[in-house]
């Protein structure tokens, strides 16, 4: 019995002839075939596992590696880290609301639209760039529109004399327009899904059934559609919360947001004694976004009960 | 409504158009001009055209390294470990919940240690190959799963298996040619996160692509902005290259799988 | 069930309804051209046809889904045309996947209630009366997704029925669902129909689903009606070419027409009107019209043979490599097997033919 496992678990074993090539071997889960999965799963724990346990435990140790809750202490009593907190959740709340609303109703002009037409799919790549690889790029294509010498702000100044000098776009309140750019196209692309999950089947028997438009969107579209909206939304939060590059392309001084607050504190490293604070930090997002996420996930499990 | 909010969308990228193609300002009618100049100017920063060379060779070891390490571990997992399938997904799309910059930090004692110890290799951007593999792995994650699942993997592989194949053909000949949708898509989408990656590179001191943008952007912005688009579109083609061909074919294959004959 | 008049299946509280000459164009598809019905109240009319020819047009139609852009649609003589889905008052059963599925079986069926102002406590006791109907009475409280394709069925077509509404409209409600349950669950429907006495326009593409369930069955083609009547008179007397090879297994016979009379392989059978009137033709002759008997050197030869249960299914190929389809109940072919040397009569039906 012994000899058959360890025969069987060997690799070679496995590939040696029809006999153990059946649907016997296929269903038989030996040692070996989970070796194959080490190579996987040792990059992931080397280069993501690693650096998270990195983070984790440094945010409990001082510089000479004693453990202590200084770090924390630091992170809750002082008012700068405090601050770079609530600038993000706020800025990712109000980007995030707004992006789901507007991308929402995009995403709903979409779907109406012929399903295999060519304008969809533009449209569809189009977001995928602007939400998923704009970074830095984005924070050039505002400049380019409101900066300085940009295109609108130019407009103003010279069709309209306005005293326009786009100042305002290096502020949060500048931040929070870039951010909505991306918010929206990604809504377009998380939400798009459940609304082609929508059937025409529904609207009819509800029709049918006496109920108007009032009636279907209440009793039976909303409804079906609440889950994944709340989840995009979701989303659309913990991306605005964990963005760094549009950040620091637009306000490239001081520490504003929790991200570029981390930063600052990877770069000063300097100052004695607050050397692991940036770690406990950056702990503090963990905790934040992968709360987010468990609710996230929680809620898509509920809406694919419904909607197959 | 709908006109206003893709006016909002396109606006900036017809303004990078206008800011990118601005020329010098006629000396004699004080009339602004239009000129490619900005575009010209790229080669002569050689810091941009390194940066570039070095983003592209990232995207390529990048895409090589994730799918030597995903593909045959998500199709080992279908067909002989499916129990393992829950565990392989909740690692591919961790990178999700934990943000970019809380990986800087992290890795930032790792990186330390490659550069003491790989000598001149250490120092090299490509090294970020390493950490961007990890980034793309949620989202050439799900389009690998989107197109394993509209096969029937499990019965493909005995099949395969059945005739006499090995486990390496059974992989690479037989199903590999039919998730090749989502290959691709997986493919693409870690070209352009890789291209388009600046906070751990900028962290980490990487002059890649986005990190050289970034800081000519305060010398010279006409050429940053001319290089933003110019990224922007090419992302915009690849996207629209595998809308059009790759996930149409997936798609009619997953609707295929739900629907009865 | 020769007649064509429209046979009333129950003495129910039915109303009529009327096709008038509807027409509908999709851009240059002419999806409705013409189409013309006289529904009796209470009848069951089955709409056979091939795909695209126009029947869910015709539904969509009738239930307000969709408008018309010519002709009129009466309800109990009053012109419905252009009265919104949500103000005619019909049931509606789809072909798959149109129970809400946010809702429990007892809450979908309770829906159109709710719609109409009617309180929780008969709601409730109503929805589940008509979840008894159907055969559901135990699942009232279970998700769409817990239930079988043929259970998720029948809750809508309790949901349909449970607003009582004046047509019950059904778009191939069986066609997703599995040889047995789909035979099962017609029976079912037609019962039901048949207590409740509402007049229903059923749609399928499946000629046996239609000749089986119809008072009356309609055959469309490219958005017209070729012909409607009574199941066993669509089958012996096709009104055209096109009813007649579409309904019903066909073999093709060539022969000569004289006087109204049709020769084939030496046999005179009686024409149907709108036949070719002379010359050469082709015969559309319906398998159970032929007779095969063992005899040697008669040229043909069983080439094989199929049990349907009670009846067999011969196919015997000619000199000529023609294959004939003969079915007869099972006794009577007893005597042969593949390879059996067979002669070939006809019954004397009346056939239809086609010029050559
Ligand atoms: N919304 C629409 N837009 C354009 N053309 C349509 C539309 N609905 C139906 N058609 C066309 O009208 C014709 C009739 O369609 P209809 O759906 O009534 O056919 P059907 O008899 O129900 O076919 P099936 O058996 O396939 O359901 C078809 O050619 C179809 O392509
Ligand atoms: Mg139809």
């Amino acid at each position: 019995m012994t000899q058959l496992v360890t025969r069987s678990a060997s690799p070679s074993a496995t590939a040696a002839g029809p006999a153990s090539s059946g649907a016997g071997a296929s269903r038989f889960r030996g040692a070996g075939n989970y070796l194959a999965l080490i190579p996987f799963h040792v990059y992931v724990g080397l280069f993501l596992v690693l650096p998270t346990l990195i983070v984790t435990i440094g945010s409990f140790q001082d510089q000479a590696g004693s453990l202590t809750l200084d770090n924390f202490k630091a992170m809750f009593t002082n008012e700068q880290f405090i601050g770079s907190f609530m600038k993000s959740l706020q800025l990712a709340l109000i980007t995030a609301i707004l992006g789901a609303i507007v991308g929402g109703l995009l995403a709903w002009a979409v779907v109406r639209g012929n399903p295999n037409g060519i304008l969809r799919q533009l449209v569809i790549a189009a977001c995928g760039v602007l939400a998923q690889f704009g970074g830095v790029m984005l924070a050039f294509a505002f400049f380019a529109t409101f900066g300085f010498n940009g295109l609108i702000t130019m407009f103003l100044k010279n069709n309209l004399g306005m005293a326009a000098d786009g100042s305002w776009l290096y502020s949060l309140a500048g931040l929070a327009v870039v951010y909505t750019y991306f918010q929206i196209p990604l809504m377009l692309i998380v939400f798009l899904p459940s609304l082609d999950g929508l059937r025409q089947e529904w609207y009819d028997a509800s029709a049918s059934l006496g109920g108007g438009a009032w009636s279907f969107w209440r009793n039976v579209g909303g409804p079906i559609l609440a889950p994944s909206f709340l989840g995009a939304l979701l989303l659309l939060f913990t991306n605005a919360f964990s963005a760094y590059a549009t950040a620091q392309a637009v306000i490239s001084q001081g520490c504003a947001l929790i991200t570029q607050q981390i930063a600052c504190q990877m770069q000063s490293e300097v100052i004695l004694g607050q050397e692991n604070v940036g770690k406990a930090l950056a702990l503090g997002m963990i905790v934040i976004v992968s709360a987010v996420m468990a609710v996230y996930a929680y809620i898509q499990r509920r809406a694919s009960r419904w909607v197959k | 409504m709908l006109v206003a909010v893709l006016a909002y969308l396109i606006l900036p990228l017809i303004a990078m158009l206008e800011f990118s193609t601005r020329g010098d300002v006629d000396p004699v009618t004080k009339a602004a001009t239009r000129s490619l100049q900005s575009y010209a100017a790229i080669f002569s920063y050689p810091n941009l055209v390194d940066g570039i060379i070095a983003s592209l060779e990232i995207a390529a070891l990048t895409v090589v390294g994730m799918l030597a390490i995903l593909v045959p571990t998500m199709v080992w997992t279908v067909v002989r470990v499916p129990r393992m399938r829950r565990v392989v997904e909740f690692l591919c799309l961790l990178p999700l919940a934990i943000p970019a910059i809380v990986i800087v930090v992290g890795i930032a004692p790792i990186y330390r240690f490659i550069g003491q110890h790989l000598g001149p290799l250490g120092a090299s951007p490509l090294t970020l190959t390493f950490i961007d593999i990890i980034l793309v792995l949620p989202y050439s994650y799900r389009a690998i799963d989107s197109s394993l699942r509209g096969i029937d993997t499990a019965t493909l592989a005995d099949a395969a298996r059945s005739l006499g194949a090995s486990w390496p053909r059974t992989i690479f000949e037989v199903i590999v040619p039919n998730i090749r949708g989502g290959v691709l898509s997986a493919a693409v989408l870690g070209i352009a996160l890789v291209l388009g990656e600046f906070t751990i590179s900028s962290l980490l001191s990487f002059n890649t692509v986005q990190v050289v943008i970034y800081l000519l952007g305060k010398r010279d912005p006409f050429v940053s902005v001319a290089v933003s688009l110019l990224a922007l579109v090419f992302a915009f083609v690849l996207l629209f290259v595998i809308s059009r061909f790759a996930p149409g074919a997936d798609n009619r294959a997953q609707r295929a799988a739900e629907e009865p004959a | 069930m020769t007649s064509t008049s429209p046979t009333p299946a129950a003495a129910g509280h039915g109303v009529a309804v009327v096709f008038e000459e509807m027409h509908r164009w999709y851009g240059p598809v002419h999806a409705l051209d013409g189409l013309s019905i006289d529904i009796a109240p209470g009848e069951l009319i089955a709409l056979l046809g091939p795909s695209g020819c126009g029947k869910t047009t015709a539904l969509r139609a009738l239930g307000g889904l969709d408008v018309v852009d010519q002709g009129r649609i009466l309800v109990d003589g009053k012109d419905m045309t252009t009265v919104p889905a949500n103000k005619r008052n019909m049931g509606i059963v789809f072909q798959a996947y149109s129970l809400f599925p946010n809702m429990t079986a007892r809450d979908n069926v309770a829906y159109g209630l709710r719609l109409r102002g009617v309180d929780a406590d008969a709601r409730k006791k109503k929805a589940d009366d008509m979840l008894d109907l159907v055969g559901l009475g135990k699942q009232t409280t279970r998700y769409p997704h817990q239930m079988s394709g043929g259970q998720q069925q029948r809750v809508a077509l309790a949901r349909a029925l449970a607003i009582e509404p004046k047509v019950l409209l059904l778009d191939e409600p069986l066609s997703a669902l599995d040889a047995k349950v789909r035979r099962q669950l017609r029976e079912e429907i037609r019962r039901i129909q048949i207590m409740v006495g509402i007049t229903t326009l059923f749609v399928t593409h499946d000629q046996e689903e239609a000749l089986a369930m119809g008072d009356r069955v309609g055959v469309m083609s490219q958005g017209r009606l070729e012909q409607i009547a009574a199941p066993a008179e669509l089958y012996d007397k096709p009104k055209t070419r096109f009813v007649a090879e579409f309904v019903g297994l066909t073999n093709r016979i060539d022969g000569t027409v004289e006087a109204g009379r049709i020769n084939l392989l030496g046999t005179s059978l009686p024409l149907l009107p709108g036949s070719a009137t002379s010359g050469h033709a082709t015969a559309l002759v319906r398998p159970e019209s032929i007779r095969l008997a063992a005899q040697t050197g008669s040229g043909a030869r069983v080439a094989a043979i199929s049990f349907l249960g009670s009846m067999c299914r011969v196919q015997a190929a000619m000199p000529s490599g023609e294959i004939l389809i003969a079915q007869m109940a099972a006794s009577d072919f007893v005597s042969l097997q593949p390879g059996t040397e067979v002669s070939v009569s006809f019954l004397p039906a009346p056939v239809f033919a086609i010029a050559d």
